[in-house]
């Protein structure tokens, strides 16, 4: 699906990520684990784009899409979500994920201008798709409310919506339990699941809470400072002495 | 011709230089153009053209040109651009409030002294003929190009040997991280306003003895221009200010020189070079990337 | 369907108003409905650019210059432009341009939008960031041109006798147009995507909203709508000079928008009428005998005025009327 090769990254002298290499399989959930500076997010910048990597390739579906722009990306089918929450604040929830279908809804500006048939069939067939999605993640009877005014968690849920309605073929998730209480991630690894089956999904996800990366990954890579320390299945992470000896105190397990 | 044409650009250059500093710096430290920077050059000779007629003394009116430039660059920050920092808000409501200032200020001094351009009086010495190296110039083109040229020299060293310019080079890439560092960085923000200010007043006073005249509307196109000097040799970069200051003042002397038919167009000068770094360097010829993104 | 009936009653409500207000109403009262008109048309359509999309630009004055030129010189007929043009013959090309009335509004309205292309993409290619500074200086530029290029413009002199097509009632059917195509926009995909720009445009590139494209659309509609706008302006007036087009509308402009609320569509109409008024109700202030006192005029008064309300908006009311609401989002149950 996504294979990440001899990844480097400097900013200045400073290195982020040092030869990061892995592959992730399709329909696998992905973790990318390791303290805050360890090159995680950094990562997920350079597979969408925002960076381009001082060394290394990215292969995603036989196609590499190393130094491509962010929008480019998400037409390939890319999504992803932002650590720090970052709705469109302006816009009601309904609208924030209407954004994500962009590349989907298929009309010109022209037709929009003039109202051409075309724009009000394409606009009610993508209203009902992101009522569908909204209806997935439980945030149906929020559609209306300011993005912004929900409650962390539910944001974050919005934020996931958003990123699906793209239509990715990966779902990247930048800390989606981060701030939630413990019904809340329990709630929200549920959901990750049923939207994996129902849209065909793989995804890499970055998470600090064990529990939840225990429960939802199927594989997980640990970095620290921009080394990659261990790879394997969560139940062998938590018992690698490497990781235990770098992570100690950081792990909420 | 050739050495008198370079004189007369080494003095208009140092005016779009003086003025690009302040430009150059408080988009360092706020990422705002500045448009009442512009403006403020003309309160500084206006200010100087009020001293020189009330008290007849010359290093006067400069010091109260400067001193009073400061003070509206100051209660430019306070009034108008630190509440909406404070706020936290989008960066259009900063501008929108900077353009509002700047037409307040053309306005208010349109108000006092009428839209007519007024004749700017100097003390006769600025006039003097000086024969240098077989061409004729008024003393004043040398004194504005010395001037200039030791005023840069001592903003450099502010800015790259004490403390306080080492960290207003700090904020421009960090502000949080200045702001933990225990600095106050309302101080050092003050501190650039006061420094663009006073440099700003510098080369009105200069501009007012060149052409010889005050408006209220004078900053407006001169300040546009020093901007894109600014941009064009590296936005944020001191040095890359005054050089590109010189290169604008250059460009504009030489091209009337060489094409007197394009005289009518010297104006535009500035402004194609804006469009030429934009599309080929943005980061101007110093190179100065604000462009890290914010993830 | 309801956008339909909804269309078709505001527009037989706005003609029939028009038709009434121009026919019956005193002239003073119709010549201050047009210039409402027309300043309808610049607010929204500047609203577009600065409001809706973020992008803070100056343009207007130079666009409308553009839009009223080209307008000019379409409408006037041979005899007139070797009659008038004083300073240097007229190009050929000037002599050959000429339009009826619509049709030369269009064209100007094609022309200034490919302008704002030309602008657009050096500064949209970089960042927003000096799209202000490059528009003001566009201000400028135009003026330099049309005061130097003579056998296109007949320089300082300016162009007189245009013909008076423009009466209430095409700049109200052209206001009404404006708002229609830019709420059309504003409802559409285009609509969020440019909003998305204006919130967050990191997060919006990220969502594979093609941010340049964007910001460019907008523009050229803004530019197109002023070119038009200036056209109306030329035709009205029936004489225009480089002088005419100075940066005070393009003050005026951002007061509009900025009063009504920045992003709201029907926020720029109400900030339209509010300073159009305003500006006439405020005409004392330029007054020699300001409150008694007899001095030697206060010409700017008015004007150091208005830049205070538009400082005091910024810092204390930065939402304006409307905020980035139209008025029948006020009228919805709030959540």
């Amino acid at each position: 699906m996504i294979e990440l090769k001899n990844i480097t990254k400097k900013f200045g002298g400073v290195t982020a990520i040092n030869n990061l290499n892995f592959k992730v399989n399709l329909g696998e959930t992905f973790g990318l684990i390791g303290p805050n500076g360890a090159g995680k997010t950094t990562a997920f910048n350079i597979i969408t784009g925002n960076y381009n990597p001082t060394s290394g390739k990215i292969i995603f579906k036989n196609e590499d899409i190393t130094n491509e722009k962010p929008s480019k990306i998400v037409r390939l089918g890319i999504a992803r979500t932002f650590q720090n929450i970052r709705l469109f604040k302006s816009m009601s929830v309904f609208e924030n994920v209407l954004i994500g279908f962009d590349n989907h809804i298929d009309y010109t500006f022209f037709e929009a201008i003039f109202r051409f048939p075309r724009f009000f069939r394409e606009e009610k067939k993508f209203k009902d798709e992101a009522l569908k999605i909204l209806e997935v993640l439980k945030l149906d009877k929020y559609k209306d409310y300011t993005a912004t005014s929900l409650s962390y968690g539910n944001q974050r849920k919005v934020e996931i919506a958003r990123a699906l309605a793209t239509s990715p073929d990966l779902l990247l998730l930048d800390e989606p339990a981060a701030g939630m209480n413990h019904s809340e991630s329990e709630e929200l690894a549920q959901i990750l699941e049923v939207i994996k089956k129902e849209f065909d999904l793989t995804i890499i996800l970055i998470e600090h809470d064990m529990k939840f990366v225990q429960k939802v990954c199927d594989r997980v890579i640990v970095l620290d400072y921009g080394k990659t320390i261990f790879e394997g299945t969560p139940a062998d992470m938590l018992k690698d002495e490497k990781v235990i000896k770098a992570y100690l105190g950081d792990f909420n397990v | 011709m050739i050495i008198q044409q370079t004189l007369n650009a080494l003095s208009l250059g140092s005016m779009y230089a003086l003025i690009a500093i302040g430009y150059t710096m408080v988009y360092g430290v706020l990422r705002l153009i500045n448009f009442a920077h512009g403006d403020i050059m003309m309160v500084g000779a206006f200010s100087a053209f009020v001293t020189y007629s009330v008290s007849g003394s010359f290093s006067l009116a400069v010091l109260v040109a400067i001193f009073v430039a400061s003070i509206t660059g100051i209660l430019t920050y306070k009034i108008a651009y630190k509440p909406l920092l404070d706020k936290d808000a989008p960066k259009i409501s900063l501008l929108i409030t900077a353009i509002g200032v700047s037409f307040f200020l053309e306005n208010l001094f349109n108000m006092l002294f009428g839209g007519i351009p007024k004749a700017f009086n100097y003390p006769k010495f600025f006039d003097k003929l000086i024969h240098i190296f077989g061409a004729v110039t008024p003393l004043s083109s040398i004194i504005i190009f010395v001037v200039t040229f030791i005023v840069l020299l001592v903003v450099l060293w502010f800015l790259n040997k004490t403390k306080y310019g080492i960290a207003i080079k700090a904020i421009a890439f960090d502000m949080n991280t200045v702001k933990l560092m225990g600095i106050n960085v309302d101080f050092l923000i003050i501190l650039v306003f006061i420094i663009g200010s006073a440099l700003a007043s510098l080369g009105g006073i200069f501009y007012a003895i060149s052409y010889p005249s005050i408006d209220p509307l004078m900053g407006v196109l001169v300040g546009l221009k020093a901007f894109a000097a600014a941009v064009l040799g590296g936005i944020g970069s001191v040095s890359g200010a005054a050089i590109g200051g010189f290169i604008l003042g250059f460009s504009e002397i030489f091209v009337v020189a060489f094409f007197p038919d394009m005289a009518g167009y010297k104006d535009a000068i500035a402004f194609f070079f804006l469009i030429l770094v934009l599309l080929f360097k943005p980061t101007g010829i110093m190179g100065i990337d604000f462009e890290r993104s914010r993830f | 369907m309801r956008y339909f009936t909804t269309l078709i009653i505001t527009t037989i409500l706005v003609i029939g108003t028009l038709y009434f207000a121009n026919n019956h109403l005193d002239g003073y009262s119709v010549m201050i409905l047009s210039n409402l008109g027309i300043f309808i048309i610049l607010a929204v359509s500047y609203n577009l650019i600065n409001g809706v999309t973020g992008q803070f630009s100056l343009e207007p004055n130079g666009f409308v210059a553009i839009g009223a030129y080209v307008t000019a010189l379409l409408l006037l007929d041979k005899d007139s432009k070797s009659m008038q043009f004083m300073l240097s013959d007229p190009s050929p090309f000037v002599m050959w341009m000429h339009a009826s009335f619509i049709p030369a509004l269009l064209i100007s309205g094609v022309v200034t939008s490919l302008v704002a292309l030309t602008l657009a993409f050096p500064v949209f290619r970089v960042r927003g960031d000096y799209l202000a500074i490059v528009t003001l200086g566009f201000g400028f530029i135009i003026r330099i041109f049309a005061i130097n290029q003579d056998a296109y413009t007949n320089g300082s002199m300016g162009l007189s006798s245009i013909p008076h097509d423009a009466n209430l009632l095409w700049i109200g059917i052209f206001a009404l147009i404006t708002v229609v195509v830019v709420l059309n926009i504003v409802y559409s995909k285009f609509g969020r995507a440019m909003k998305a720009v204006r919130d967050d445009e990191d997060a919006a590139n990220a969502m594979g909203v093609n941010t340049f494209k964007m910001k460019t659309y907008a523009f050229m509609t803004s530019a197109f709508f002023e070119g038009i706008g200036g056209g109306l302006m030329a035709t009205l007036l029936t004489t225009i000079s480089p002088d005419q087009f100075t940066f005070m509308l393009t003050f005026q402009l951002l007061i509009m928008v900025v009063l009504g609320g920045l992003g709201s569509i029907t926020g720029s109409i109400m900030g339209a009428i509010i300073v159009v008024v305003g500006m006439e109700w405020l005409r004392f202030l330029d007054e020699p005998n300001l409150l008694g006192f007899t001095t030697d005029a206060h010409p700017g008064l008015r004007m150091v005025v208005f830049s205070i309300i538009l400082i005091l908006v910024m810092l204390f009311a930065r939402k304006g009327l409307l905020g980035d609401k139209e008025i029948w989002d006020k009228f919805r149950k709030q959540k």
